[in-house]
């Protein structure tokens, strides 16, 4: 576990020199495109943004600076840093993922579940054929035609964010983040539950006379988890991804609508420290996923 | 399988001549015929935009540069992902433990944000989004391929190949690539989908391909701004980018269940 923790520091020091040498071998300064600048003026702002420093003085200043939780200023929103950018945004995009996720796990095993015990019936290829359209329609295609038909014609439910209070305006955005992982979950349930229901250990129960739903909750249920919860390293990079689009569809002020403006206006400290930001996230969490498996599943730890 | 291929094939003949059918072309602005719902006055099948450009046209090119980007990038993936796994797996030992731990390193980035962040310091340009989405597919491809490899490596015509002194490099790109032939021909397939994905992400974004050119992606973000008074705008785009992936996710997973891959090695 320990060896683990320690392989995840060169993992995120790998993530930090590619993403600060990818900003800063870029083509041209952060302040080129606006009006051309006097030489001295130019040369002022280089230094107040310590960009004439060579490139490994800037480096050591940056990391010194994130190891104290400092990101530098924002180049585009004046008066903010980047790690107060990232406060006020992070919050937000945080609900909105863990509520998807939670979504995720409780609808995509369930029916996954159902479909595995039903095998070969209607209801299963039903879910099936759902579940494989559900995995290849993009988020950014689910959310506008969502907003289209539930908000825009139907008025059932608000199309935005600001304004709007209480449960109402989190249904479309943790909808649409949750449904291609719903989907994704779906198939790895169905296809575990079907390994281990055909286990010895399941036939062994059966014979000893337990009902269906005894078996599935006392015995099938836990091994049949184990591939859903290696899966849920990738499934939480694909929602943190997913919030950056549902965030800008809907309007919603959190960190992907920050990431996606700060790319757009080529804020490079914040884009550079929003990409930081992510990648110890995700880093971290499957770090915890991997800690997780090992008490779940015993028989790893040998390895 | 058989279904998902003619609806791609039909798709990839409509984009091809459908343009040389309309009158129209995929620049050209007209004011006094803005926001024309589909049907066919003025021939224009799928409406025009917020602009009087006709969307049949864009549309198929969009498909033409969805594709395109698609499938070149998987060709980068493929190259990459080929030579990493069959030198890995050839070589085997050492070498492989750390060529597959720098694998396992890269699974756990959230790559697509580094591709924006390559969008967001250099010029968008095509070559740029090709490589990039190359660079962030060819992971699955390598795991496969060491695999494979793997069980290649202890074929006799590999050793009959070592004995008379072909070298390691010959080896690797003469005897054992031909023979992974198959599976990398079912991957393909599933990579493409996932360039798409890519690409179409970030032209939705903005961060892709720059107008006039245009992609699905990029007209799926057109549509949003007009969904309001001009749904067909959003609905056409969109469920032809529907219509591809899934395509595709159905072809890729029938002949990964015909050639009987496993997923995971």
């Amino acid at each position: 576990m320990l060896l683990r923790l320690l392989g995840a520091i060169p993992t995120l020091l790998l993530v930090i020199v590619l993403a600060f040498l990818m900003v800063h071998a870029a083509p041209g300064g952060p302040f080129d495109d606006e009006r051309v600048l006097p030489t001295d003026v130019a040369a002022n702002i280089q230094a107040a943004y310590h960009l004439d420093e060579p490139l490994p003085q800037q480096f050591t200043r940056y990391m010194a600076g994130l190891l104290r939780g400092d990101l530098g200023p924002s180049y585009r929103y004046r008066d903010y840093t980047v790690s107060e950018l990232i406060g006020s945004g992070f919050p937000i995009s945080l609900q909105l993922g863990a509520l998807a996720m939670a979504l995720a796990l409780l609808v995509g095993i369930s029916s996954g579940t159902v479909a595995a015990l039903k095998q070969g019936s209607m209801l299963d290829r039903v879910v099936m054929s759902l579940a494989m359209t559900g995995i290849s329609i993009p988020v950014f295609v689910v959310a506008p035609v969502l907003v289209l038909l539930l908000a825009v014609k139907l008025q059932w439910l608000p199309a935005g964010w600001s304004g709007e209070s209480g449960f109402a305006k989190f249904v479309l955005p943790v909808i649409t983040l949750a449904l291609p992982q719903i989907a994704y979950i779906a198939r790895l349930t169905r296809a575990s539950m079907i390994d281990v229901l055909g286990c010895d250990f399941i036939r062994t129960a059966r014979s000893q006379g337990l009902g269906s739903k005894a078996i599935i909750r006392v015995h099938a249920l836990k091994p049949a988890m184990l591939p859903v919860l290696s899966y849920m390293g990738p499934a939480i990079a694909a929602i943190l991804t997913g919030t950056v689009v549902v965030e800008e569809v809907f309007g919603i002020p959190g960190l992907g609508q920050f990431f996606v403006r700060g790319a757009l206006n080529r804020d490079y400290t914040l884009v550079l420290g929003i990409v930081i930001f992510y990648a110890a996230l995700i880093i971290s969490l499957n770090l915890v996923v991997d800690i997780l498996y090992g008490f779940i599943d015993p028989r790893v730890k040998q390895r | 399988m058989k279904r998902s291929g003619a609806i791609l094939l039909f798709v990839l003949v409509l984009a091809i001549i459908g343009p040389w059918l309309s009158p129209h072309d995929y620049l050209s602005t007209n004011f006094d015929d803005m926001l024309r719902s589909p049907g066919l006055s003025g021939l224009h099948l799928f409406g025009t935009d917020d602009l009087g450009r006709d969307l049949f046209v864009r549309t198929m090119l969009g498909i033409r540069v969805t594709l395109l980007v698609a499938v070149v990038a998987s060709l980068v993936s493929l190259v990459i992902g080929v030579t990493y796994g069959a030198v890995a797996g050839y070589v085997g030992g050492r070498v492989d433990a750390v060529m597959m731990r720098f694998v396992d390193t890269l699974y756990a980035l959230p790559f697509i944000f580094f591709v924006i962040l390559l969008m967001v310091a250099f010029e968008r340009n095509f070559l740029l989004i090709f490589v990039a989405i190359g660079a962030i597919n060819w992971l699955d491809m390598a795991r496969i391929v060491r695999g494979q490899t793997l069980s290649l490596r202890e074929r006799e015509f590999v050793n009959a190949a070592r004995l008379t002194g072909v070298s390691t490099a010959r080896i690797i790109f003469r005897h054992i690539a031909p023979n992974l032939l198959g599976i990398v021909v079912v991957y393909v397939t599933l990579t493409i989908p996932q360039a798409i994905l890519v690409e179409s992400f970030l032209s939705f974004l903005g961060l892709g391909v720059q107008e006039p050119q245009t992609s699905l992606g990029a007209l799926v973000d057109a549509g949003v701004n007009q969904m309001e008074g001009a749904s067909w705008m959003l609905l056409i785009p969109a469920a032809v980018l529907a219509l591809i992936l899934m395509s595709f996710n159905f072809l890729g997973d029938a002949m990964r269940d015909f050639f009987d891959v496993r997923q995971t090695p």
